[in-house]
């Protein structure tokens, strides 16, 4: 019998793609909002977050998952906001995916949150493959990075839904070409809404937690 | 370097497809990968290589398709190919595209099979 060929055509990725789908239709219906952020290392996304669980606390019930490779500092800096805090470390896998996502959640009781933040592991490659079953995805670009970052990781900047600037109080200081950065953005992902915030000094928290929250109304 | 993970995820899917087919010897598995799927060819292409040893597949190799970056034009009302994802715009019009309708893909389409010969394991 000579070779053939058989026709498969599924994702390679399905079983990932099915866990995140399932694990999107128990958030829906727990009515939590899931955030995934992600970045390159040294971002602020810890810092953000940090900010974020915060300001929100008092009028919603955030809680939050934080991947890192090795270390749970940042696991450690956000249980200081008061709020669920869980770590998952990855080992040396660069990305989260679905399984880590479910198996971290354990016994949390879903109903008891509204917002639920998962830092992803800082890495502007690799997280873009992964669902994780996420409503929203959020790519942070600080202004240390370099204006060109979106030009140089257009797969990452295109699957995000929002992008936040980071650490523009400090704009100024590196010269930081804000047009430029907002230009390239626009390159990968045309019409990608943009959030400049500072994470010290509190700019445009405000703005972000209102975006999350009308984003959560329209969503859920 | 997730390719590794996804090399594996592929090696699964078609160990798991050849096992209900009696396990025919796997020639060649057949994959579709488009310039937003977030994945290199080459160091997937590596990884498979690596580990497909010592799996029911050992031998098969790997064909890659990479699929062209497709993206709605408002403007012209037609769907064009664009050159790079560095450049979201209709190459015809220049206009933005944020309506991408394929080149997400990380497809396993197909197998190779020989169901004349059968591998144990």
């Amino acid at each position: 019998m000579s070779p053939r060929i058989v026709e498969v055509r599924q994702n390679i990725l399905k079983q990932n793609d099915l866990l995140a789908r399932d694990l999107r239709s128990r958030f829906s219906e727990a009515g939590v909002f899931v955030v995934n952020l992600v970045s390159g290392p040294g971002a602020g996304k810890t810092a953000l977050l940090e900010t974020t669980l915060r300001t929100m606390r008092d009028k919603h019930r955030v809680a939050a998952l934080t991947g890192d490779l090795a270390t749970d500092n940042d696991a450690q800096r956000l249980a200081r906001s008061g709020v669920p805090v869980k770590q998952i470390s990855t080992g040396t896998v660069c990305h989260l995916d679905a399984t880590m996502i479910s198996n971290a959640l354990g016994t949390w009781n879903l109903a008891e949150l509204d917002f639920l933040f998962i830092e992803n592991v800082g890495n502007l490659v690799c997280p873009a493959s992964y669902d994780i079953g996420e409503h929203l995805r959020v790519v942070l670009l600080s202004v240390t990075e370099g204006e060109d970052k979106p030009l140089k990781y257009p797969t990452l900047f295109n699957s995000a839904d929002c992008a936040v600037i980071t650490k523009c109080d400090i704009a100024a200081a590196v010269e930081f070409d804000r047009e430029a950065a907002y230009a390239n953005i626009h390159e990968v992902r045309p019409g990608l809404p943009i959030i400049e915030t500072a994470s010290k000094t509190g700019q445009g928290v405000e703005e972000w937690i209102a975006w999350l929250e009308s984003q959560s109304v329209v969503m859920s | 370097m997730h390719e590794l993970s996804i090399a594996m995820s592929l090696i699964d899917a078609a160990c798991e497809k050849a096992a209900l087919m009696g396990n025919p010897r796997v020639e060649a598995l057949y994959i579709r990968v488009g310039p937003l799927s977030g994945v290199v060819a080459d160091a997937l292409e590596f990884s498979f290589m690596v580990a497909r040893e010592g799996t029911a597949i050992s031998e098969a190799r790997l064909v890659i398709e990479k699929t062209a970056l497709v993206a709605h034009c408002v403007r012209c009302d037609k769907d064009q190919t664009i050159d790079s994802p560095q450049h979201l715009r209709c190459p015809v019009c220049n206009e933005a595209t944020p309506d991408v309708v394929s080149g997400n893909e990380l497809e396993f389409s197909a197998m190779e099979v020989d169901e004349g010969v059968t591998t144990n394991s």
